[in-house]
């Protein structure tokens, strides 16, 4: 479970200070799937960042699996981003020179790994990739590199997916099969995923939404009924190549 | 992350940019090749130096006579004429002087030497039979100088090998009449030709019995009324024998000389000019060391300018290592260990460089000196452990710009 209580972010820019977030409250509960929505500058990315712990709030609480994780220092916060969280982007962030099995470990290297190899290519089979260990991401188009992203965010079976824009940089067809891959995740393994989106469309497919303007959440509420994306089992075609 | 993978990941960057990788690992090969060869040089020149002196012959001391004051102006060493024949001959005293094995006095003077129509200008040295075999001089033809020609102050002389050829060219000049400074002598042999350093020199200069150069060819009388000499080579019956022996020779020339206070005389070792030389040498090593270390700080500074424009190139995939979870010093350990595996890198292949360099150079002949070099591991070892040092010193700064990036602003760097 996480819990936002009363949090702020203030960052100082020169002598102006800008409140990003405005005493944010939120409770998220486990093996939820929710969409954070705002226009630009509403809030929603350094939203993201604190409750991927890669940056601490200016006040308020946020308790992470009963862990008060508002207050840790650097080196504690990159245990808990590699113990708990797994993160997608909108551009892959892929590291060129390595193989999709490469990039999949890198979590892997940070705290034990042991059995990196085999716990990669589980984790790139889970989102169909496993044919396509060995190649670069150069060679593989958008869907797949995002699919690789994917894998390397759940290779140490995070407590949160959290996903910046994951399909903002794909088309129709291969957005459908993220967001299908990650409703798969939710609904089959119980994952806790929160995307962050300006796309409705998106945000249709989570049994929540919370919309967000100026720093603060401005809606909460429930989707009625959830769309299912096609294609969700893109995985398995993938596999049966 | 445990250090073997912290290794592969630096292997695999370093690996990635394989040019700019390798122009900057040439940076520190060369400064470690010429470390290494410049080293070697000099070590090869110290050996040969050492090797020259110790070719003069074995366990030797050198009694010289001390400096003349006059009118309030001391002269050098060596420029008094109180040592005599006579102390020379009693230093052979078994009695006083026990560890002395041989005794072989000189005294030197200038000359023309004339041959038919060829002539030539050289160094004459006076000495006795022992001077063959205490300065090691052998003789190529003919004989050396006799007790009896000393005795008799003979015009007898014993020509260097150069000498030789300039006079006589390629005939054999045993028997036949020379002229020095307008006496005439006769040639009773010729010294073999010892090549190059301190031992050469006896090939442009020519030997007569001590007391015929006295007599004959120079004349300056000590205060005593002996013959001066300026070096008697005494050798010692052995290497241990040196201490006792340098006591000894003082003794018997403080009671010759009715000596209390101040010597007129000094003893050096063959040990301690080879020891004053190899100081010399050392400051030479050192300087060319110093001069080679130069580039390899170049080469330092060449790493520590890639490394940060790696960092900086690498921004993003710094930001992504940390928003996986890696601390502040896996990065510092992935970027140290690149900086440290390139200069070390650098520093293998500069070894191997500077170690065939010294073996090309080794007997070649430049501007008529003759390259002598000699390899040490120890110097090869240092070099190792300095360029990983030098790779550990200019990789820190940029590790630790890299390790202090705030993960959310390396994630945005575009």
């Amino acid at each position: 479970m996480i819990e936002l209580e009363n949090v702020s972010k203030v960052y100082r820019m020169g002598n102006m200070e800008v409140a990003a977030l405005q005493g944010v409250s939120l409770t998220i509960q486990e093996g939820e799937m929710m969409a954070i929505m705002g226009p630009s500058g509403s809030g929603k990315s350094t939203m993201m960042n604190v409750l991927g712990c890669l940056d601490v709030p200016t006040s308020g609480r946020y308790v992470l699996e009963g862990e008060e994780v508002g207050r840790l220092g650097d080196d504690r916060l990159a245990e808990i981003r590699n113990r708990k969280i797994g993160f997608v982007f909108q551009t892959y962030n892929l590291l060129h020179r390595l193989t999709a099995l490469g990039n999949v470990e890198l979590p892997l290297l940070y705290g034990n790994g042991q059995n990196r190899r085999k716990r990669a290519l589980e984790a790139l089979e889970r989102v169909g990739l496993g044919p396509r260990a060995n190649h670069r991401p150069a060679e593989l188009s958008g869907g797949e590199q995002q699919r690789v992203g994917i894998a390397r965010a759940l290779v140490k079976n995070p407590s949160i997916l959290l996903a910046d824009e994951p399909t903002g940089n794909l088309d129709s067809r291969s957005s459908y099969e993220i967001i299908a891959i990650l409703q798969r995740l939710n609904r089959e393994e119980g994952l806790t995923v929160i995307i962050v989106t300006h796309e409705p469309d998106i945000a249709e497919h989570t049994q929540r939404v919370v919309s967000m303007l100026d720093g603060r959440v401005v809606k909460d509420e429930p989707v009625r009924e959830p769309r299912l994306a096609a294609g969700g089992d893109a995985g398995m075609e993938g596999q049966r190549q | 992350m445990n250090p073997l993978t912290t290794l592969r990941t630096a292997l695999s960057s370093i690996g990635a940019n394989k040019l700019r990788s390798g122009l900057t690992l040439l940076g520190i090969v060369i400064g470690v090749a010429s470390v290494i060869s410049l080293m070697a040089i000099g070590r090869g020149a110290q050996q040969a130096i050492t090797a020259n002196i110790q070719a003069l012959g074995t366990n030797l001391l050198f009694v010289r006579p001390g400096s003349t004051t006059q009118g309030g102006i001391t002269g050098g060493q060596g420029s008094a004429s109180t040592l005599t024949l006579d102390d020379a001959y009693a230093l052979m005293d078994k009695v006083y002087a026990p560890s002395v094995a041989a005794v072989a006095p000189e005294r030197r003077a200038t000359g023309q030497v004339v041959a038919g129509n060829k002539n030539t200008f050289t160094q004459i040295i006076g000495v006795t039979p022992e001077y063959q075999f205490v300065r090691n001089v052998p003789v190529a033809s003919g004989q050396f100088v006799t007790w009896g020609q000393v005795d008799k102050r003979s015009e007898a002389v014993v020509l260097g090998s150069r000498v030789s050829e300039t006079l006589f060219g390629f005939r054999d000049p045993v028997g036949q009449p020379v002229r020095i400074n307008g006496r005439q002598f006769k040639v009773i042999g010729v010294l073999k030709s010892q090549g190059g350093g301190v031992q050469g020199l006896f090939d442009d200069q020519v030997l007569v019995p001590i007391t015929t150069l006295y007599y004959r060819l120079s004349s300056r009388r000590t205060a005593q009324g002996g013959i001066s000499v300026q070096t008697v080579n005494v050798q010692i019956s052995s290497s241990d024998a040196m201490d006792g022996a340098v006591q000894e020779i003082a003794t018997v020339l403080r009671l010759r000389h009715r000596i209390t206070a101040t010597d007129d005389f000094t003893v050096t070792s063959q040990e301690a000019t080879i020891q004053t030389l190899e100081a010399t040498t050392n400051v030479f090593v050192v300087f060319l060391g110093a001069i080679a270390s130069i580039s390899l700080l170049v080469g330092g500074i060449g790493i520590m300018n890639i490394m940060l424009v790696s960092v900086t190139e690498r921004t993003r995939e710094i930001g992504i290592r940390k928003a996986m979870g890696a601390k502040r010093r896996d990065i510092l350990l992935q970027f140290v260990s690149e900086a440290t595996l390139l200069s070390l890198g650098g520093g293998g292949v500069g070894v191997l460089l500077g170690l065939a360099l010294s073996r090309l150079m080794d007997g070649r002949s430049v501007g008529g000196q003759t390259f002598q070099t000699a390899f040490s591991g120890d110097i090869a070892m240092l070099a190792l452990v300095v360029s990983a040092g030098i790779g550990l010193f200019f990789g820190i700064y940029p590790a630790f710009r890299a390790a202090r990036l705030h993960p959310i602003q390396a994630l945005r760097y575009e």
